[in-house]
């Protein structure tokens, strides 16, 4: 071959992009994400877990040992509403954030060891393209997981101690319909909460090819921050913990609810999720894909 | 499919400021203290059917996935459809197609659902033709009744042809099939063959990584040889098993007779044994050769034309046995 052969071309046009490309690419995320066995079965689990609590409570009531528990627990045979509120409290340490790992950990370490990766590379998918479909369809099932626990909680609540006018923390009495929008805003604060463990999770799957070593990391780190929430000596970084405001959503339960508490949560949150995002994304964007 | 065979097997020899669709300068990769990949300047024209060999660890996949952007160089460049890689790689990848160290899907989608997946990610194909590719890329690879089968439930072979339907998804300019038969009957194989002789009489390139020498040979045009990272060899198939090299062997009792007669049409002789001697890439045509033995009285047995084959001239540039060359 000349030498001639070997001059630079100009660079060869652009192949014609077709409209709502995010679109078509996030419908295919979600259909892997929402037909995969595991992830429905994680989702039905959730879901029973309002019904198992209420069910309890309900035999419980019968019998005559009154209320007592966590949280809101005693407040579930007054009002059906608070079976939601319950159920989130009961799934916030362990369960949610075990789903959020899953995911997470499936997103991109997955794809990797399954070897899609590289043909989704290929494709070409831009790798600042893949981890946002893979964010957006994380964080969609998240927010079903989420959403599965206080609505399976609200319409089990409702049928088995029936939906009043609410009965607040305070004392208060609100109509059933500002029960209903506060119940909306824990879900949304609960979700903004998960979004930051969320993007730990996507970081860590960009680091391996072994999905439940990112799933493992993930929730080792769930679990580290609750242990040092739970050390007294550590006080002064407890307010820097991911972990540490997330049961704060009662205060949406309070006639007037303190809105700082819950905003420096969320911004906890959202700094996380800056934070571990960029880091995967330099990450994706700079590695070898030897899968 | 036989019918195009005598058109891409002929040598296709390059000219001067022909195009290529792959062309590499110094290209190095290293892991640690071990160069993979080491100053490599593949050099594909366009249109050519390219074996690309070397035995296992010889640096094959490594270069293949520097072509495709999988990983970043530690020095050189690529080019590839005249764009450079990774700069340009959103252009240019749409139009090549990939098989590399083997198919992967997911397991528990059916292999249309994958192959639909893959497609939505392209952002250079028409999601209203979508169907209609997928349908025509699992017929061409012959998957059709397994399409809506669940991944993990297809044998090797299905598994391979299913990732060279997902290299088919589109049209293709380029095809880098890295062991595209790998785990296919003798039938598929063919099938394979029959698919790379279609692909590239439509135009497209083929570069091919193989072990199959003889499947190679029956196909490409163009090879190169890796070894130990460094590319030994590269050219058009003639050039480089050297074809020209070819010998005739004269089996006869008389072979001191049989050399003087060969000699006396200022032909050259090889080898001479008891029984039988060779000629070395004589000008005349053989049966001129054995008019003028047979007129000097040499009793010739039989006349035999031996061309060198690119499984000698691999074996010879990297070794014999199972010793994994470092």
């Amino acid at each position: 071959m000349s030498s001639a052969d070997l001059a630079v071309r100009p660079a060869p046009p652009a192949p014609a992009a077709y409209r709502g490309t995010l679109g078509r690419q996030l419908r295919a995320e979600l259909r892997l994400v929402f037909r995969r066995r595991r992830n429905i079965a994680l989702l039905v689990v959730l879901a029973a877990i309002p019904i198992l609590i209420g069910v309890a409570l309900k035999i419980s009531n019968r019998q005559g040992n009154g209320g007592g528990g966590p949280a809101f627990f005693g407040l579930v045979t007054s009002n059906g509403l608070f079976l939601a509120f319950a159920a989130l409290t009961a799934c916030l340490p362990v369960f949610l954030p075990l789903a959020v790992a899953i995911v997470g950990g499936d997103a991109l370490a997955g794809e990797a060891s399954a070897g899609t990766l590289r043909y989704l590379l290929t494709v070409p998918v831009s790798r600042t393209r893949l981890l946002l479909v893979k964010g957006i369809g994380m964080l969609s099932y998240v927010a079903a997981t989420v959403g599965a626990v206080a609505l399976t909680g609200i319409v089990c609540g409702g049928l088995l101690f029936g939906l009043h006018d609410a009965t607040l923390l305070s004392g208060d009495t609100v109509p059933w319909w500002d029960g209903g929008v506060r119940t909306l805003g824990v879900c949304v604060y609960v979700f903004v909460d998960l979004v930051g463990l969320a993007a730990m999770a996507l970081f860590f799957s960009t680091l391996t090819e072994v999905p439940i070593g990112a799933m493992a990391g993930s929730i080792a780190a769930a679990i580290g921050f609750t242990v040092l929430d739970a050390v007294p000596q550590l006080s002064s970084i407890h307010p820097l913990l991911l972990t540490n405001n997330w049961l704060d959503f009662s205060e949406l339960l309070r006639g007037q609810v303190h809105v700082w508490s819950l905003v420096h949560s969320s911004f906890l949150s959202l700094a996380y999720t800056a934070i571990f995002a960029s880091l995967a994304w330099a990450r994706i964007t700079s590695a070898d894909v030897t899968s | 499919m036989t019918t195009v065979a005598a058109a891409t097997t002929v040598g296709l020899s390059v000219p001067e400021g022909h195009p290529l669709a792959i062309r590499t300068e110094g290209l190095t990769r290293r892991f640690g203290s071990h160069v993979a990949v080491n100053d490599v300047s593949l050099t594909v024209p366009q249109g050519a059917v390219y074996g690309f060999l070397g035995p296992n660890g010889s640096g094959k996949t490594t270069t293949i996935r520097l072509l495709l952007g999988l990983m970043n160089a530690h020095a050189g460049s690529i080019s590839l459809l005249g764009g450079a890689i990774p700069t340009d790689a959103a252009r240019v990848l749409p139009r090549v197609g990939t098989l590399v160290e083997g198919p992967a899907f997911h397991p528990y989608l059916s292999g249309q659902d994958n192959l639909r997946r893959l497609d939505a990610f392209d952002a250079s194909t028409d999601p209203s033709t979508s169907a209609a590719r997928i349908a025509a890329a699992l017929d061409r690879v012959g998957l059709s009744v397994a399409a809506r089968k669940n991944f993990r439930r297809y044998s090797l072979g299905m598994k391979q042809r299913l990732g060279l339907a997902a290299a088919l998804l589109r049209p293709r300019d380029l095809l880098i099939l890295d062991e595209p038969t790998n785990g296919l009957d003798p039938q598929g194989t063919r099938e394979v063959r029959g698919l790379i002789r279609e692909l590239a009489a439509d135009g497209a390139t083929v570069l091919v990584s193989s072990h199959l020498l003889a499947e190679i040979e029956q196909v490409a045009t163009h090879v190169g040889i890796m070894s130990a990272g460094r590319l030994l060899r590269q050219g058009t198939l003639d050039d480089v098993i050297g074809a020209a090299n070819w010998r005739l062997r004269v089996d006869t009792p008389s072979t001191a007779t049989a050399a003087e007669v060969v000699t006396g049409l200022g032909l050259t002789v090889g080898d001479v044994l008891p029984d039988h001697l060779s000629v070395l890439s004589p000008s005349m045509p053989v049966e001129q050769i054995n008019a003028s033995l047979v007129a000097a009285g040499v009793p010739v047995r039989g006349l035999v034309i031996e061309r060198p084959t690119l499984e000698d001239l691999f074996v010879q540039l990297t070794g014999e046995g199972f010793d994994v060359v470092r």
